[in-house]
């Protein structure tokens, strides 16, 4: 391969604005109307949060596959093991409600997801360390039945500690306080999740697009032997997408937690499930897609529990999933390079 | 190696072949042909766009434009809307269902009838997604007709008479080098699954056969009594030795080697020449080379092809090629040989 | 190693590997007689031998014969993927859906509220529900048919695209099958399932009864013989040399003419089959099919057998599948009562079939990282898992110079 500019075609290079450009920036517009229309403001909201909740999970998977190419599947496991961290957290503060007075609910909802992110990064970077560091050059199968053999490991050792049945995780955060919007009443909580995820998003950005680090991240993903070679200290960097990545999955498992206000031991099965699926839709190993395919996933199960489909929403996501990847397995915003078989 | 055998008829046409890879192109407009019975080889620098043309050649990456004829028959293009071919298929079962879903809903359809729709829409569907994948040549027939065009595949092109090795050996490892062999031949033998299945006398033999054609072709290229090696623990040389044994094991017309010289010492590449001489003259194949090691091209080649930068600069007899300035340049005037 | 200890060694060494060899040929010769004849000793000794104590403490001889039966659903089931993870090297995490796929099929034949589903009366027309059974034996055909289609549809649009979304997509269609059995009640009666199964009926000998272990156990026998000689006929064949071919380098398959998504397509399938014929058979004898029989636990137990046992290795499997099988509902039930019995301290409160999904999860981690190959390795199996192993040991750069443009992503 030799870098020649392309002479011949090269008005491909350029964007046209053509009748498929219009309708790809229209559609999805029309699409939004159309569905905030069909839903209500309140569930718009609320599908949002999901939404946020699924995206912070799906930056863990798109980021690990997009340096080792490995599908993590421990890692739904983790932010259902973030949630319980931080509902054991708060039960040993002993917050068993909501926290009414703001100052102390910011200094205690930091706190949580401090502790919750520190929590599951280390956790993450040792799962990396002594489960899949030593496989990475082994076939492609021992690492995918390590980490199924590690989300099993992660489930009944919640279960041993918790049991088997609903843990109540407390709800710090008042539910009682609304905001009118357009004459809706929105909760507080669901704007405060989005603005955290959003804001973790945001600051994983900067993160890969702005620091050393970051670009190292960069040049593992895209050919780690080059990014070796030039002095990039692959192990570390591997490790750091872990940390980073299972952080995040931390944070999910608190704002899930306050909203919802349980936990079970094997919440990270459907979660990881849907995740992955958001960031496939996404295009894996991009973060912006796997945000913007998260919340499309919980606007999709929203609208099904708005049909009255609500039970039939894992199906429906599952299907997204193989449409996805019969149609357009690089997803929405990966580049269509699929391999062929 | 008389000059005549350019005279032959092309067993292979390189059609204004590119290749861009996002906005590198790493072949640029390609013109080649391979006259039968003839040995010809590809050089260039590294980085000239070699293994890219290459790999377009076998069928492993598509070209962006341009067609690849072999024996005539268009095998290798841009595809054509391939989008169609989902449609000609999987409608049926979809308007089935569909259908079927919908009478459902309205509550017109139920029990029986219900179950009947709905195995016809699968029964479609499966059939659609087995032709699509295991592309019987009637059914591309079919496609055709409505100019829908996909490219061919690596195993297409085996299938079509085309052998290759690898630049860096891809010998099945852990396998034996008969075995290694034996999955050379897939395509010569006809075991289906009944015959698997049950074991049937037609299998047996076809078995024994195939051992003994592995065993014939291991002395081919003089590694009789190896057969129950495995390949990892082959000296080097053998190894590229069976690899090209495997490649002989689907009956090529065509041979393409990947820089078969690579890493071997003047003596293992003196009996590469004489190999690759006995493979032409005893075996009628023609051969493509690509290669980085000068003398062995310039000794064997009826016709050598330079590239640099993805673009075809000189095309000759070893003598033209060695002259001609702009290969001088490309080399940096350090032209080996 | 001293070269006089050496000496005897290369003596005695080539007669011995002679020897070997030469046993080796003749088994694989006549592999079939010797799976028959193995599964034959191995079925007379079985029944033998919990005829008398330890194992009578445990429990009564029928009830380890039935135990064995439901021990030979399992094998079925590790056989089978054993074809699609071990030999194809295709990780599929939802294999209970097809085993769940074969027992709804058997229920819809062979149940009254099946039939009356599928508006045909089938159970009538061959006489009742006593005498019905007999169709037992064509549904076995039936189910891994119909478990194979379904194989066929989730496989081809994902078994072009790379290996790890197998994975995936497999785990989630093992989700939703169980959930769509649960959800669309009207045709599958919901959580509550379809009872009232036939059970099989022979022509002269009767039906098979729901107290005597006797008849299942041997069909059971018959069926993994004839599943594991079929197996072995298929990894000697072109076929199965292709799907090794494909999990050792999938591109040098596809440059010796394997049309790769064929073959993985075709061991996909065939795997779903016998998932669909070893659920025919469950159903069959558990008279009941719902929902919960076929959770993720399942093919995850499945996968935990596989692993252990051997991949690629089918008698390694057999026997991983058993000795876990049997494991779990016999020693740790045991164990459990035990304990419970004894009223020791802190071994009473563990539940020991509760911590067997955590032991799964810790041998598999623990087989991965230090033998890879399983408790039974197949040797092709073995190398290939341990030159991986070493090489992720060597520097990293050291890979670099076999990075060609080979491997780039097309």
């Amino acid at each position: 391969m030799t870098a020649v500019p392309a002479t011949s075609d090269a008005g491909h290079a350029s964007p046209r604005v053509g009748l498929g450009g219009v309708l790809r920036i229209v559609l999805p517009i029309l699409l939004l109307i159309g569905t905030y229309e069909y839903m209500g403001p309140e569930q718009f909201v609320n599908a949002l949060t999901r939404g946020a909740i699924y995206a912070l999970i799906a930056l863990g998977y798109t980021m690990v596959y997009g340096i080792i190419e490995l599908i993590n599947f421990a890692h739904g496991d983790m932010f259902m093991v973030g949630a319980f961290v931080s509902l054991s957290f708060l039960s040993f503060l002993g917050f068993t409600g909501a926290i009414t007075d703001i100052g102390l609910l910011a200094v205690v909802l930091l706190a949580t997801f401090v502790v919750s992110m520190v929590v599951m990064g280390v956790i993450g970077v040792l799962i990396e360390r002594f489960a899949y560091k030593p496989l990475r050059r082994a076939p492609r199968l021992a690492p995918l039945i390590t980490a199924i053999g590690v989300s099993f490991i992660l489930q009944n050792v919640v279960q041993l500690f918790y049991g088997p049945y609903q843990t109540n995780s407390p709800k710090i955060f008042p539910d009682t306080w609304f905001i009118e919007i357009a004459g809706a009443r929105i909760p507080v909580l669901s704007l405060f999740i989005i603005a955290v995820a959003v804001g973790l998003m945001i600051a994983l950005q900067l993160f890969i697009g702005r620091t050393r680090l970051g670009r190292s991240m960069r040049a593992t993903a895209a050919d780690r032997d080059a990014a070796a070679l030039m002095g990039v200290n692959i192990n570390r960097t591997i490790a750091i997408t872990f940390l980073i990545g299972s952080a995040l999955a931390g944070a999910a498992g608190v704002v899930n937690g306050l909203q919802y206000g349980v936990a079970t031991f094997n919440d990270g099965f459907q979660a990881g499930l849907k995740a992955f699926t958001a960031a496939v839709l996404g295009g894996i190993g991009n973060t912006v897609g796997a945000a913007l395919g998260g919340f499309i996933i919980g606007f999709i199960e929203v609208i099904a529990v708005v049909a009255g489909y609500g039970r039939w929403g894992p199906a429906i996501v599952f299907g997204t999933l193989v449409i996805v990847l019969v149609f357009r397995p690089a997803g929405l915003l990966g580049q269509q390079l699929g391999e062929r078989a | 190696m008389s000059p005549d055998v350019l005279d032959n008829p092309p067993i292979l046409v390189a059609d204004q072949v590119s290749r861009r890879f996002g906005g590198l192109v790493a072949v640029n407009k390609v013109d080649f042909t391979i006259p039968e019975r003839s040995i010809v080889s590809l050089i260039g620098p590294n980085g000239a766009g070699k293994t890219t043309f290459f790999n377009v050649l076998l069928g492993v990456i598509d070209p962006t434009a341009g067609e690849v004829q072999f024996r005539g028959r268009r095998m290798i293009a841009r595809p054509e809307r391939i989008a169609f071919e989902s449609l000609v298929w999987v409608m049926p079962a979809l308007v089935v269902g569909l259908l079927g879903a919908g009478l459902a809903a309205a509550d017109i359809l139920s029990g029986r009838l219900l179950a009947i729709v709905g195995f016809v829409a699968l029964m479609l569907l499966v059939a659609s997604l087995l032709l699509s994948i295991i592309r019987p040549i009637w059914y591309q027939k079919q496609l055709e007709r409505f100019g829908i065009f996909r490219s061919a595949r690596p195993n297409d092109m085996v299938a079509a008479g085309v052998g290759r090795t690898f630049q860096n050996i891809r010998l099945f490892q852990n396998m034996t080098a008969v075995e290694n062999i034996l999955v050379g031949q897939h395509t010569q033998l006809k075991g289906s699954l009944v015959s698997a299945l049950f074991n049937t006398p037609g299998a047996k033999r076809e078995e024994y056969n195939a051992e003994r054609r592995a065993e014939e072709l291991l002395k081919l290229v003089s590694l009789q009594g190896k057969g129950n090696e495995a390949a990892r623990n082959l000296p080097y040389g053998d190894q590229r030795r069976l690899e090209i044994a495997r490649a002989l094991a689907a009956n090529p017309k065509l041979l393409l080697l990947d820089e078969p010289a690579a890493g071997m010492n003047p003596k293992e590449t003196q009996d590469l020449v004489a190999l690759i001489s006995k493979l032409r003259n005893d075996l009628g194949l023609t051969i493509l080379l690509i290669e980085h090691d000068m003398k062995l091209v310039m000794g064997i080649s009826d016709r050598i092809t330079v590239l640099d930068h993805g673009e075809k600069i000189a095309e000759g007899t070893p003598e033209e090629v060695r002259r001609d300035p702009k290969v001088i340049e490309a080399y940096l005037g350090a032209p080996a040989a | 190693m001293s070269v006089v200890s050496d000496l005897p060694a290369k003596r005695r060494g080539p007669s011995l590997s002679d020897r070997r060899a030469r046993l080796n040929e003749l088994s694989s010769r006549h592999r079939s007689w010797s799976i028959l004849v193995g599964m034959a000793i191995v079925g007379a000794v079985l029944p033998l031998i919990v005829q008398f104590p330890p194992f009578t403490l445990a429990q009564a001889p029928n009830a380890w014969i039935d135990g064995f039966t439901n021990a030979g659903v399992f094998v079925l089931l590790a056989l089978g993927l054993n074809l699609v993870v071990g030999v194809a090297g295709l990780l599929d995490l939802g294999y209970a859906a097809f085993f769940a796929i074969g027992a709804y099929t058997y229920a819809y034949v062979a149940s009254p509220f099946g039939n009356s589903i599928l508006g045909i009366d089938i159970l009538n027309a061959l006489g009742g529900p006593n005498n019905a059974g007999i169709i037992f034996w064509p549904m076995l055909l039936v189910g891994a048919g119909v478990a194979a289609l379904f194989g066929v549809l989730l496989g081809a649009p994902t078994l072009r695209l790379r290996g790890d979304y197998l994975a995936i997509v497999t785990l989630g269609f093992g989700e939703i099958v169980p959930l769509v059995f649960l959800n669309s009640d009207r045709i599958t009666n919901g959580t509550n399932g379809i009872g009232g199964l036939a059970r099989p009926a022979l022509p002269i000998l009767g039906g098979f009864s729901g107290i005597d272990p006797w008849p299942y156990y041997l069909t059971a026998l018959a069926l993994v013989t004839v599943v594991m000689m079929f197996c072995y006929r298929l990894i000697e064949s072109r076929i199965g040399r292709a799907w090794e071919a494909i999990r050792e380098d999938e591109l040098a398959a596809a440059a010796n003419g394997i049309n790769t998504v064929v073959a993985k397509l075709l061991a996909f399938a065939l795997g779903a089959s016998t998932a669909g014929i070893a659920g025919v058979f469950n159903a069959s004898k558990l008279v009941t099919v719902s929902p919960d029989q076929f959770g993720f636990v399942v093919s995850f137990t499945i996968l935990a057998m596989v692993v252990l046992g051997g991949m690629g290795n089918f008698w390694g499997v057999a026997v991983g599948a058993f000795v876990i099988y049997t494991i779990n509902n016999v020693l740790l039930k045991t164990l459990n009562q035990f304990f419970d019995s004894a009223g020791i301290p802190i071994l009473r409160d563990v539940d020991f079939i509760q911590l067997q999904f955590l032991l799964y999860g810790l041998a598999l981690v623990a087989m991965m990282l230090l033998r890879p190959e399983g408790l039974f390795p197949n040797s092709r199996r073995r190398r290939e898992l341990h030159t991986a192993i070493t090489e992720s040991e060597q520097d990293e750069l050291g890979s670099v110079a076999g990075t060609t443009e080979e491997d780039l992503p097309q």
